[in-house]
C-alpha cells in the first residue's frame, strides 16, 4: 500500500500542502471558496523545529499504522482500516468522542474545526490523486510503498 | 541620517478577492516583503523591500499576486531619468560604489537579432533531422595542421588533447560560493547526462563533485582559490580566467558571509573571510607570462588536458587572441559585455567591454588571416539566449558556446538581479541553507537537460534547413548569414552581406 511520506531534507515549510489538503477535503473543492467560506482542518501539518543552524520542517500526517490505535480506540466504529490498508474515518458514524485524537501516537488525528468529527489523511481517495503530493513545489511529499520509502530515507 | 530618499521599485498588488491568507508568500520571501496581520486577518506588503523575483507570484496557490513598476513618477526629463536620480540618492546615502548583478541591461544593439539565417530552396535539398543523421558533436582543442597516416592507414600524427562535447554548449563558470551547492550539483549532473561540460568557476571543486570530473572544466583565476594538483587533474580541461564579460579589468569579491565551512574547505580559505580575486593575475603581465602559466598547467597535468584562456571582449580582443594562441592555449573563451555576474560595479558592467558578436567576428577573422585558426578552438559567452544565437555564433566562427544566464534561468532565476544580496529566493545565488534547499537538484538538473536537449533539436532543425548535416560544416560559414538594419562598418566587421545581397 502506498502512503504519504514527507522528507525533511526537501521540505521548505511553505505549507502549500496544507492549502491543498484543505481544498481536497472541502465541499466546494475550490481553493478560494474552501478557505473563505468553509472551515476545514488540514490533515497534514508542517511543524517548525528550530535547529542549531537553521529551521527544519517536519510534516505531521497519518502513518496508516499496521495496527492503528485510533481504530482500536474508536467507540462507534467510524475509524476503520479498509481492505487496502487505508485508515479513515466515516464521518457519518463519528460521534466526536475524540478518543482517536487522544491515542494517536503521532498527533496525526485532529479535531476538525467544526468540532463535529475528526479529520485525518485519507490519501485523497475521492480525488484519485493526493493533492499535497501533486502540489509540493520541491517534491518533498511523495506517495510511496514502504520499501520505496526505505530506500529514500 | 533622518531622511531616506529611496522609493520602491515595485508595487506588490494583492487581489483581496483571491488571497486566502495562507501566508505562503510570507514564508517564502527572504526579503520579508509580506507580513501577516493577525488582528485584521490580512497579508500586507512592504513594497520597498521587493526585488521582483516572482518567488511569491509563482508559489501563490490562488495567483493573487502581481508585481508592478512602482507608479511614482518624477517630473519628466529625458536627461535626468528616474534611474539616474535614484542612483544618486543611493550613493549620496551610502558613499559606496553601486553594485549590480547579472548582465548589462542597457539598450545596446543586439547583433544576434540583426543577423538572419539562410535556408535551402530548390537548388539544394534541406535535411530533415528526424529522418536523417545530424551531427552536433564538437571537439574542443588545438587541431594539427594535417593528419598523417602510415602505410596501414593508422594515424601517426600526435593529436593534441581534446574535449568532446555532444552538443556545442557548456555551462559557464559560476563558482561554488557565488552559486549554491545544489545549483552546482544540478549543473554537474546535467552536464554529465548531456555529454557536455560545466565549469567550476574560480571557487575550486568540492571533493563530492570529483565524480563528475569528465564533464568538468576546472578554472584557475587570479585568486587561485582551491587550486592544487588534484583539482587540476580532476577535470576534462583547465581554464585560465583572465577576464569576465560583465566586469572586464575587475577582479572578484565573495563576501565573507557566504564563506561557510563547505565553501571555505573548497576554496582553501578561512571560514568567514572575504575571498578577493585581484584584478590581474599577479604573475601575468605579458603574453610570455601567460605562456608560462599555460605550460605550468600542462606540465602538472602531463599534457593530457587542453588549457583554455578566457578573456572579456574588449577593444583589442583580436590582437590579444592572436597572442593567446601563440602562448599555447588550446581554446580561447571570449566573454561579451552582456555576460552575467553575481556582482559587479554597475558603472563597469554597463560601460566596459564590447558586444560578443563583433568580438567573435573580429577574432575569427584575425586568426584566419594569420593562419592560426586551426590551432585553437573559439568558445563564446555573454548572453546566449536561444538556439538561434548559437547557430549564428557558429556561423560567425565559434566552436562552442557557454551559457550561464540561460542555465540559471532554467533553474528558476527570474533575473531580479539581486544576486549580490545573498538572499536568492530561488536557492541559486545564496549560501543560506534554508534557501539553498529550495533548489532541489533532482528536479532542477532535469530542467537543464530539457533546455539543452530542446536547443539541440532546434540547432538540428536550423542546420537541416540550410542543407547542412554537421555543425562542423557551418563553422565560419558566414555566407549563411545576412545582416539587417546594420551599417557598412558593422557588416564589414561581422564579415557578412546585407539581406538581399
Amino acid at each position: 500500500m502506498k502512503k504519504i511520506y514527507a522528507f525533511e531534507s526537501e521540505c521548505l515549510g511553505c505549507r502549500l500542502c496544507e492549502v491543498y489538503c484543505k481544498t481536497a477535503h472541502s465541499k466546494s473543492k475550490d481553493i478560494i471558496k474552501a478557505h473563505k467560506q468553509e472551515n476545514i482542518t488540514s490533515a497534514i501539518i508542517i511543524e517548525e523545529i528550530l535547529q542549531p543552524k537553521a529551521v527544519s520542517y517536519f510534516a505531521l500526517q497519518c502513518r496508516h499504522c499496521a495496527s492503528p490505535k485510533c481504530v482500536k480506540a474508536c467507540i462507534s466504529g467510524a475509524m476503520h482500516k479498509d481492505e487496502k490498508g487505508i485508515v479513515h474515518n466515516d464521518k457519518k458514524r463519528c460521534v466526536s468522542c475524540m478518543s482517536c485524537v487522544l491515542v494517536c501516537p503521532f498527533g496525526a488525528v485532529k479535531k476538525s474545526s467544526d468540532g463535529k468529527a475528526v479529520s485525518k489523511c485519507d490519501l485523497c481517495m475521492d480525488y484519485g490523486k493526493s493533492l499535497c503530493v501533486e502540489n509540493c513545489p520541491n517534491n518533498a511529499i511523495k506517495l510511496l510503498n514502504e520499501d520505496e520509502a526505505e530506500v529514500l530515507k | 541620517m533622518s531622511l531616506d530618499f529611496n522609493s520602491p521599485e515595485f508595487e506588490v498588488i494583492r487581489d483581496e478577492k483571491k488571497c486566502i491568507q495562507c501566508q505562503v508568500c510570507v514564508r517564502q520571501c527572504s526579503n520579508k516583503v509580506h507580513l501577516y496581520d493577525e488582528e485584521d486577518n490580512v497579508v500586507r506588503a512592504d513594497d520597498i523591500k521587493c526585488v521582483n523575483c516572482h518567488r511569491c507570484v509563482v508559489l501563490c496557490p490562488t495567483k493573487a499576486l502581481v508585481m508592478k513598476k512602482y507608479p511614482l513618477e518624477f517630473k519628466e526629463n529625458a536627461n535626468w531619468t528616474a534611474a539616474a536620480l535614484k542612483e544618486i540618492y543611493k550613493q549620496s546615502q551610502t558613499g559606496g560604489v553601486l553594485l549590480s548583478s547579472m548582465g548589462n541591461p542597457k539598450p545596446f544593439p543586439i547583433y544576434w537579432d540583426k543577423m538572419l539565417l539562410n535556408a535551402s530552396q530548390v537548388t539544394n535539398p534541406s535535411i530533415d533531422p528526424l529522418r536523417e543523421p545530424m551531427e552536433t558533436k564538437v571537439m574542443i582543442g588545438r587541431k594539427p595542421e594535417k593528419l598523417e597516416f602510415d602505410a596501414k592507414g593508422k594515424l601517426v600524427t600526435n593529436v593534441p588533447p581534446q574535449v568532446e562535447l555532444s552538443i556545442p554548449i557548456m555551462f559557464s563558470a559560476m563558482s561554488y560560493g557565488s552559486i549554491s551547492r545544489n545549483a552546482h550539483e544540478s549543473l554537474a549532473r546535467a552536464a554529465t547526462e548531456l555529454g557536455i561540460c560545466y565549469n567550476t568557476g574560480e571557487g575550486g571543486l568540492n571533493r563530492d563533485f570529483y565524480k563528475y570530473g569528465k564533464n568538468t572544466i576546472v578554472q584557475v583565476a587570479s585568486g587561485r582559490f582551491g587550486v592544487h594538483k588534484e583539482y587540476l587533474n580532476a577535470g576534462a580541461a583547465i581554464e585560465i580566467k583572465i577576464g569576465q564579460g560583465a566586469k572586464p579589468g575587475i577582479g572578484g569579491h565573495l563576501p565573507g558571509k557566504k564563506v561557510g565551512e563547505d565553501v571555505s574547505a573548497t576554496r582553501m580559505i578561512p571560514v568567514g573571510s572575504d575571498a578577493i580575486s585581484p584584478a590581474p593575475h599577479h604573475d601575468i603581465y605579458s603574453i610570455e607570462d601567460l605562456r608560462q602559466l599555460i605550460f605550468s598547467l600542462k606540465e602538472v597535468t602531463d599534457y593530457k588536458k587542453p588549457v583554455f584562456v578566457k578573456i572579456a571582449a574588449v577593444h583589442n580582443s583580436a590582437a590579444i587572441a592572436s597572442g593567446i594562441v601563440r602562448a599555447g592555449a588550446d581554446a580561447i573563451v571570449i566573454d561579451g559585455f552582456r555576460g552575467g555576474t553575481g556582482a559587479a560595479p554597475t558603472r563597469v558592467r554597463d560601460n566596459v567591454g564590447i558586444p560578443i558578436e563583433l568580438a567573435l567576428a573580429a577574432i575569427d577573422q584575425r586568426l584566419r588571416e594569420e593562419e592560426i585558426r586551426n590551432e585553437v578552438s573559439l568558445i563564446i559567452a555573454g548572453s546566449i539566449r536561444n538556439s538561434a544565437d548559437i547557430v549564428k555564433a557558429v556561423a560567425l566562427g565559434a566552436d562552442a558556446v557557454y551559457i550561464g544566464s540561460a542555465a540559471v534561468i532554467a533553474l528558476g532565476c527570474h533575473l531580479c538581479r539581486s544576486c549580490s544580496t545573498g538572499k536568492c529566493n530561488w536557492g541559486i545565488a545564496t549560501q543560506e541553507p534554508e534557501l539553498v534547499k529550495r533548489l532541489n537538484p533532482d528536479i532542477m538538473y532535469r530542467r537543464l537537460v530539457n533546455l539543452v536537449s530542446a536547443w539541440n533539436h532546434e540547432i538540428q532543425e536550423l542546420l537541416g534547413g540550410m542543407g547542412i548535416n554537421a555543425i562542423d560544416s557551418l563553422r565560419g560559414n558566414r555566407l549563411m548569414l545576412r545582416g539587417i538594419d546594420l551599417n557598412e562598418k558593422e557588416l564589414e566587421i561581422l564579415g557578412i552581406k546585407y539581406a538581399g545581397e
